[in-house]
């Protein structure tokens, strides 16, 4: 597997006596979309904060493109290609829509500071071009002016995933995008996923609880339970998967 | 790209015209302060240029960056003594004022560093172990302090026979401008908002790229430049140090100015400094009561305004833009 773009290998990760995550390993090919399932706990969080760098992993290693991610702080990662949203949102909540998507951006600005004490703005009109595609690509002009902590959740996750895309990541990770969101918008983000892919050429790595949604987007998933990969394959075959029937609904 | 004109037209300073005239307006009126205003309270607006330039320092570590600093003091004294020394050894003024500001902002980055482990009240402890200990540092060494008899700095010499408040007057006017347009720049710069982005949420500000020990350094380092320039300016405007002048009371001072000016908002600080040396000064004989009063300035704006006195402002701003339909 040569051309993969995240490769994982035996992922261990422990807290004390705790172990989130037992040995995982999985890989990504460019341009596909991948989704992890697995009820609570089962350590999907703690895959995604070892890649981005925020957890450091027990012993395994992760690379993308090739290289070790291993020992990059998060912004290292992020600027390497990776970028991800939350489960619970982290936004800046007292900045604007605009701003969350300008810092976005900050990796790729030309950094000068005696010049932006003396106003000089041309960096930031280069990249608030950017920034404007992404606001009209998630439907997002009604609220560019807004502060974030005032706009409603639906609005929260989109911006979310907009400044994620604003650092033009190569892979983009998800946690829960369309959790606690209405039926409708489910559907909407369901598009917009799907839709990321092929005008931003990202792959996608994809937590989601809802089985439904992530069978619709992934051309993959893995099945995590207590730490372990459970099982892998196309939707349909997992879900065919006696673990995962029982691991969803029970041991009948 | 009419767009692009859009965008660059968006990031100009004072957008609306009628704005932009009542800050000329005010700032004109402020340029010719010397020859209207009482006698008397010349010094007291020379002093406000000054201690606003410093608690814009303070502001931007406190308000903008959520880092807790009680040792401004330090980074006072740091700069008021650096430009002490530099000035009896016959350097030029400009010169020694930024080498003032580089020398605090120096010590600050070097105290920026346990913030970057602690956070909250073990900062503001820290900090405070700071200010206090280059308090008894300036206290105790003579050869920095100037000994008993404390540190005489050689006044500034007006040119054109102009009156020597009026010159430091306009002076610290010019430089109070030159240093509130830089920070208006930089905190809506990238600048800016990667220190608010680090506020809001450390986790999601450098999982998006930002280099937190970077952006907290630099945090530290622009406070204190603000602060020692402060420091310096004052050491000319006392025309004479001594250590008394550095200790946690004026930690302190700085600490009330912001809050009641107004977290994360320089207007705020221009208005914050205003208030701690106009409100003092309005008292008059009741000076005892300047302590209570800054207490209880603090705690109403806690619990009534958050936003201090740009908050007020502010309000003030969208009633009259709402007016007449409020
Ligand atoms: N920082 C931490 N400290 C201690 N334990 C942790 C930490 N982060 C995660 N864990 C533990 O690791 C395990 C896996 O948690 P994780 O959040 O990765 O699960 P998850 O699959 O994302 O669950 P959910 O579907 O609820 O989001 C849990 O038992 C959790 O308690
Ligand atoms: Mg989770």
């Amino acid at each position: 597997m040569g051309e993969a773009l995240l490769e994982v290998r035996d992922l261990t990760l422990r807290f004390g006596g705790i172990t989130a995550l037992g040995g995982v390993s999985l890989s990504i090919a460019p341009g596909e979309t991948l989704a992890v399932i697995g009820p609570n706990g089962s350590g999907k969080t703690s895959l995604f904060n070892c890649v981005t760098g925020l957890y450091k992993p027990t012993s395994g290693s992760i690379t993308l493109g090739g290289e070790s991610l291993l020992g990059l702080s998060p912004d290292r990662v992020t600027a390497r290609g990776v970028a991800r949203t939350f489960q619970n949102l982290r936004l800046f909540l007292h900045m604007t829509v605009l701003d969350n998507l300008m810092l976005g951006r900050h990796l790729h600005f030309r950094k000068n500071i005696l010049a932006a004490a003396m106003r000089v703005r041309d960096e930031e009109v280069r990249h608030r071009a950017k920034v404007e595609e992404i606001i009209e690509f998630l439907d997002l002009e009604a609220w560019r002016d807004s502060r974030v902590a005032g706009c409603a959740y639906g609005v929260q996750k989109r911006v979310e995933i907009g400044r994620a895309l604003a650092t033009e990541p190569r892979l983009l990770l998800l946690d829960e995008p369309v959790s606690g969101l209405t039926a409708e918008e489910k559907e909407e983000v369901s598009y917009w996923i799907h839709e990321i892919r092929g005008r931003f050429g990202v792959t996608v790595l994809l937590v989601e609880h809802d089985l439904r949604v992530a069978s619709r987007l992934a051309q993959r998933m893995v099945v995590m339970d207590r730490g372990l990969k459970l099982t892998e394959g196309t939707p349909e075959e997992v879900q065919r998967h006696p673990g995962v029937i029982r691991a969803y609904l029970g041991d009948q | 790209m009419d767009l692009v004109e859009n965008y660059r037209e968006e990031l100009r300073f004072a957008r609306k015209p009628l704005g932009r005239s009542l800050l000329v307006l005010l700032l004109l009126a402020l340029a010719v302060l010397p020859w209207w205003c009482p006698s008397g309270w010349l010094a007291r607006a020379s002093m406000v240029c000054l201690l606003a330039i410093g608690v814009i320092g303070q502001n931007l570590l406190i308000g903008y960056s959520g880092l807790i600093s009680f040792g401004q003091a330090g980074f006072l004294a740091i700069g008021a003594y650096a430009f002490g020394h530099l000035r009896i050894a016959g350097v030029p003024f400009p010169v020694a004022l930024l080498a003032a500001g580089v020398a605090a902002g120096l010590a600050g980055y070097l105290v920026g560093f346990p913030s970057l482990r602690l956070k909250g009240p073990y900062l503001a402890i820290a900090t405070l172990g700071f200010g206090t200990a280059t308090y008894q540092i300036f206290a105790n060494v003579e050869w920095l302090s100037g000994g008993r008899a404390g540190l005489s700095i050689p006044p500034l010499q007006p040119p054109f026979g102009i009156a020597r408040d009026t010159w430091v007057y306009l002076l610290y006017y010019v430089i109070f401008l030159v240093f509130t347009g830089a920070a208006y720049n930089l905190v809506s710069s990238y600048v800016g908002r990667a220190l608010v982005a680090v506020r809001d949420s450390d986790i999601a500000a450098e999982s998006m790229g930002v280099n937190l020990s970077r952006t907290k350094l630099l945090a530290f380092f622009i406070s204190s430049f603000y602060t020692g320039v402060s420091g310096a300016l004052m050491a000319q405007y006392l025309g004479h140090l001594e250590p008394q002048a550095f200790n946690i009371s004026e930690s302190m001072n700085f600490f009330v100015a912001v809050i009641v000016g107004g977290l994360a908002s320089i207007e705020g600080s221009i208005f914050g400094a205003a208030f701690v040396v106009l409100v003092p000064a309005l008292l008059g004989s009741l000076r005892w009561a300047v302590p209570v009063l800054f207490g209880t300035a603090i705690l109403s704006v806690l619990i009534f305004e958050p936003l201090g006195l740009a908050g007020m402002w502010l309000k003030t701003r969208l009633y009259f833009r709402l007016w007449p339909f409020r």
